[in-house]
């Protein structure tokens, strides 16, 4: 195994071979070098190193300016498809998509939710029927963040509705750009649009662009899901004051006029939470890099959506006559999720969505509930009956 | 702004020697019997369980270096021993002896007292235990207490160095199991003073407490015979240590109490069926213990955190001990109540020990400064000021 000197010396090489200010052309090269995700295999853009030695190469590829991925701008690519294609596609698709997809040139999306299966994804309705080599892709998806500048998105869709929900599925890679594919924005209460509908109208699929056995995608799609969290959860150790908090506590330190005691009440005791949850964050990232990965990891987006709902709140209240105002109804695009940027307005109304996207609260709860508390589950009246029978 | 803009943080975990300290301990505590019981008898402290918490495991001499027979070891690991005992509600003087009066003793000790050493020896093995003769409720950085006054000598007090003490001290925690007190007292100037407790001059009253898992008393000294420790500034940083690090050791002991109450809620909310299935099937049971569950790993953060600075020594240890003291004592005190809650009618009964876990969580939050008062000490200390 590579020790991490001769893991700089890699760094090192790269950093001599390769030119960093042609951008495109250095993320290939290092890709090509093994050093896009060490933790990946050799041949598909990494070394087979354990995950935490990335900071090693990230660290000297920083100190040496060099470009990166963007990764902000391809964070479902990195978080969700890549782990999946890892686990469940074939080295053909590996070969495919992987390098593509790290180096930024192709954008992937995700097509789970339905206008009618939020936080019953198994539920979910899109037909795909087999058509010859291939199928034919039928529905609609929702929810969709970064489908108008995607080139693939990953599909769950119905095969078999004669079996019960979780077993008729079977998981894809939609080519975005394919005849029938069409985005349309979704505007959210805020007045921009960052997400998308997508409209599947008899899309034709390849059957090698099918991601693990028809049947399976249920098993695909979780560890989909799973990554998310994971990725979530191994995010780096935040600066105290960083996030909603920081932009409140600015504006009671700049304007002493409009403290009151209520509202500094308030304040102390959202200081106080947001804090404790940095630190629990920290102490997550310290459980895993430890190797000790705790359940931690749930608790983590409850507080978050909560914290980030009523701190904006205030916020906004601090604000005074200046919250009756709103920055911009205007529908707009954003290139990502931003909360800063905008106004306290912006930030309250974005924050609400904080606790129903990638599972809502309530599901977090239960999940928190039934698996790292072990009660026991709801009564369950939909596990033993076939998609098609089932009441909708 | 405070220090630690850069997002560099301690380790937050536990390590081996806290983990299998926390582990004897609990063996220990797990074989106790006659709680309930004892809360109702002349002896509410339990000296002989506190002879086996502070000499058979050590716990006595955990903060004093081994040069004075101590086992040299930090905050840490006397945060580890205080989350077990929270989690037994085990009524042993270890927090007013081992971490308050200790840590007083040895600031003095810092500040050139060879009796504050001389006393850490003989704590050291827990052969004498000591309580710091302050209320429970004290918050850190409160003014220095002056309801005892040094009074005039009386003969002889010149030969055997004796200062003589007058006054009363209300609500003392742990000082009935004690065998020496560090009394603050007041006069020109102001200082420490040690006063031993078989002087028929100190009369120490047991209150009807709250807690009586950790029974107060009332203490009065009619020219009480007293050892001058440290005098001046050096007494009162010496107070306010102490009570940072009780506060600290507190919000551990907290931490403790409330994993204890989440864990019994969840067995028993398990087992218990009405409506022919468990009671911890239904969603409002399940997303209350959810949330319990969320907040009691974010308050073992907390804790962590400010046992790591206080054992470092770090800059951040003001803002970390408040931190914790205000998050988990709320925190506590939730988790007791879903405790008696969740519990039904079993709960609200004497038999359970539910109330014992309720009265110790809502008297700890009260102690050594409320959520609240260290709210508005973060206040200064984080600048968020006030109106």
């Amino acid at each position: 195994m590579l020790k991490r000197e001769s893991l700089r010396e890699r760094v090192g090489e790269l950093l001599k071979s390769a030119d960093t200010s042609q951008r495109q052309e250095f993320l290939d090269a290092r890709f090509e070098a093994g050093l896009a995700w060490v933790h990946f295999p050799e041949g598909l853009g990494g070394l087979g190193l354990p995950r935490q030695m990335q900071a090693i190469v990230d660290a000297e590829l920083a100190a040496a300016n060099a470009p990166d991925n963007e990764p902000d701008r391809i964070g479902i690519g990195l978080g969700m498809a890549a782990p999946t294609i890892l686990a469940h596609g074939t080295d053909e698709q590996k070969q495919r998509w992987l390098k593509p997809l790290w180096t930024g040139r192709q954008v992937w999306c995700q097509l789970f939710s339905e206008p009618g299966a939020g936080s019953d994804l198994a539920a979910l309705g899109t037909r795909a029927v087999r058509d010859g080599d291939g199928w034919v892709v039928n529905g609609q998806k929702v929810w969709t963040s970064s489908a108008h500048q995607a080139v693939w998105g990953l599909l769950v869709a119905r095969t078999d509705p004669d079996v019960p929900k979780h077993a008729g599925l079977t998981y894809f890679a939609c080519d975005m750009t394919a005849p029938g594919v069409e985005v349309r924005p979704l505007r959210q209460l805020t007045g921009e649009a960052e997400f998308n509908e997508v409209f599947l109208s008899d899309v034709r699929i390849p059957d090698s662009d099918r991601i693990g056995a028809v049947g399976q995608g249920w098993t695909v799609a979780m560890t989909t899901l799973m990554s998310e969290r994971v990725s979530i959860g191994s995010s780096r150790a935040v600066p105290r004051e960083a996030g909603m908090i920081g932009s409140v506590v600015k504006t009671w330190r700049e304007h002493p006029e409009l403290r009151t005691p209520g509202l500094h009440d308030r304040l102390l005791r959202l200081w106080v939470e947001a804090e404790v949850a940095r630190l629990s964050a920290e102490r997550l990232r310290q459980q895993l890099a430890a190797g000790k990965p705790g359940p931690e990891g749930s608790a983590a987006k409850l507080v978050f959506a909560r914290l980030n709902q009523e701190i904006s709140g205030l916020e906004l209240e601090l604000a005074g006559a200046d919250g009756l105002r709103y920055d911009d109804w205007t529908m707009k695009r954003p290139e990502r999720a931003n909360f800063f940027g905008r106004g306290p307005g912006f930030r309250y109304l974005r924050a609400k969505g904080n606790s129903i996207e990638g599972g809502t609260s309530e599901i977090l709860r239960n999940i928190v509930a039934e698996r790292v508390l072990g009660l026991p589950p709801e009564p369950r009246t939909d596990k033993e009956v076939a998609w098609k029978d089932l009441p909708r | 702004m405070t220090a630690d803009t850069a997002g560099r943080l301690p380790d937050l975990l536990y390590d081996d020697t806290e983990r299998s300290l926390a582990d004897a301990l609990k063996t220990l505590l797990d074989s106790q019997a006659g709680l309930l019981a004892r809360t109702e008898s002349a002896e509410t402290y339990d000296t002989a369980l506190w002879r086996k918490v502070a000499a058979d495991l050590g716990c006595a001499g955990l903060l004093i270096p081994e040069r004075d027979g101590g086992a040299g070891a930090s905050y840490r690991e006397a945060a580890s021993a205080a989350e077990e005992l929270g989690a037994a509600v085990a009524p042993v003087p270890f927090v007013g002896s081992a971490v308050v009066a200790t840590v007083a003793l040895l600031a003095c000790a810092r500040s050139g007292s060879a009796e504050a050493e001389r006393l850490l020896r003989r704590m050291a093995d827990g052969e004498l235990t000591v309580a710091l003769a302050i209320g429970f409720a004290t918050a850190p950085d409160a003014p220095f207490p002056r309801s005892v006054r040094v009074a005039g000598p009386h003969q002889g007090d010149k030969a055997s160095g004796w200062a003589r003490l007058r006054g009363s001290v209300r609500g003392v925690a742990d000082a009935l199991p004690a065998a020496m007190l560090l009394v603050p007292s007041d006069g020109v100037p102001h200082g420490l003073y040690a006063v031993d407790l078989s002087s028929a001059r100190v009369t120490r009253s047991g209150v009807v407490s709250l807690d009586m898992t950790r029974q107060l008393c009332d203490i009065s000294f009619d020219d009480a015979p007293a050892t001058p420790i440290v005098s001046g500034s050096a007494a009162a940083d010496a107070v306010n240590a102490a009570l940072r690090a009780g506060a600290c050791v507190l919000a551990a002991e907290l931490l403790g109490v409330a994993q204890r109450c989440l864990d019994m809620t969840v067995a028993y909310v398990k087992e218990r069926h009405q409506f022919a299935r468990p009671v911890g099937s239904f969603q409002a049971v399940k997303v209350r213990l959810a949330d319990l569950w969320v907040s009691v790993a974010q308050a073992r953060a907390a804790a962590r955190y400010a046992a790591a600075c206080l054992a470092t020594g770090a800059a951040d240890a003001p803002v970390a001990v408040a931190l914790a003291k205000a998050y988990c004592s709320d925190v506590a005190v939730q988790a007791a109540q879903e405790c008696v809650q969740l519990h039904g009618g079993i709960g609200f009964t004497w038999e359970h020990p539910a109330h014992l876990y309720l009265k110790r969580a809502k008297a700890d939050s009260l102690a050594f400064g409320t959520a609240d008062a260290h709210r508005r000490s973060l206040a200064s200390l984080v600048n968020l000021p006030a109106p």
